[in-house]
């Protein structure tokens, strides 16, 4: 129950801060994508916010044993730099660029009472339904 | 540089990555939400979904609170092409599986990690943004 919590208020306070920060609206992460037009940096800023927290705080996490509602911390284990992580973050930039969304901001945006966003995000779960075609024999 | 908003964009940013120490701290997990998708959609595991669904209904509840506190903060796009919105979506699901993340989890959480392959994907993945918006804005294409 402790960890239901915990993820729904963590849920509830990215998609704010998705909101506050305006990257819950396409044109704004195309504008920052569009380094030759009329440039908006506004999206480094949410990252160096982002970062400044996580990047202190995450450090100061992992020194404990253990999370406190969890028996031990799940973190990423790969290390190797394989054509599949490049590929693959290449092709996401590609959907990204096409788009103005990324996973996170397409369903924050289902809350504004949005009609495209669903269909982003139904277009996302379709694509993770091809990779598991193509990838898992 | 009109529509810059470095201060909101920073102070959202703040609460994103409170939102990643939250999670981290009390469940020991990554916020990375294209995985988090996953979990729900294709690798689901028993007595693993329930978090992650609450996770996700918390993300739309927070858009649904920030346009009843700031209802005026900008016009939704309107018309986009359909096409491009499907066939980038689809993208976009590709991509993240293969790459085993998106924004939020390379982007955010890898990169406070110094992770080598979050920081190797999130330049992979800005580049290829810009291109791609580029070609579409600036060719014609």
């Amino acid at each position: 129950m402790n960890r239901i919590i915990i993820s729904s208020i963590s849920g509830i306070l990215f998609g704010v801060g998705l909101g506050v920060s305006e990257m819950i609206n396409p044109n704004k992460v195309l504008a920052f994508l569009d380094v030759t037009g009329d440039w908006d940096p506004s999206l480094a800023f949410v990252m160096a916010g982002a970062l400044l927290i996580t990047t202190i705080i995450f450090r100061l996490i992992l020194k404990r044993d253990r999370p406190i509602f969890d028996h031990h911390f799940k973190l990423p284990t790969k290390q190797e730099l394989d054509p599949h992580l490049i590929g693959g973050a290449a092709l996401f930039g590609i959907g990204w660029g096409m788009t103005g969304y990324c996973p996170g901001p397409a369903i924050a945006a289902i809350g504004m009472g949005l009609q495209e966003p669903v269909i982003m995000v139904l277009a996302i779960i379709a694509g993770f339904h091809a990779h598991k075609f193509i990838f898992d024999k | 540089m009109e529509n810059f908003t470095p201060v909101p964009a920073f102070a959202g940013g703040l609460l994103i990555g409170l939102s990643a120490v939250i999670m981290l701290l009390f469940n020991g997990r990554i916020t990375g939400i294209s995985g988090i998708m996953d979990g729900i959609v294709i690798n689901s595991k028993h007595g693993d979904r329930v978090w992650r669904i609450c996770f996700l209904l918390g993300l739309v509840l927070g858009g649904f609170l920030f346009k009843l506190i700031m209802p005026d903060s900008f016009i939704p796009r309107d018309g986009f092409s359909l096409v491009l919105l499907i066939t980038g979506g689809f993208i976009v699901g590709i991509g993240t599986r293969m790459g085993s993340g998106c924004t939020s989890g390379h982007g955010i959480c890898g990169i406070a990690r110094f992770s080598r392959r979050s920081i190797l994907a999130t330049v992979t993945f800005m580049l290829t943004g810009a291109i791609t918006v580029y070609l579409i804005r600036h060719m014609a294409f």
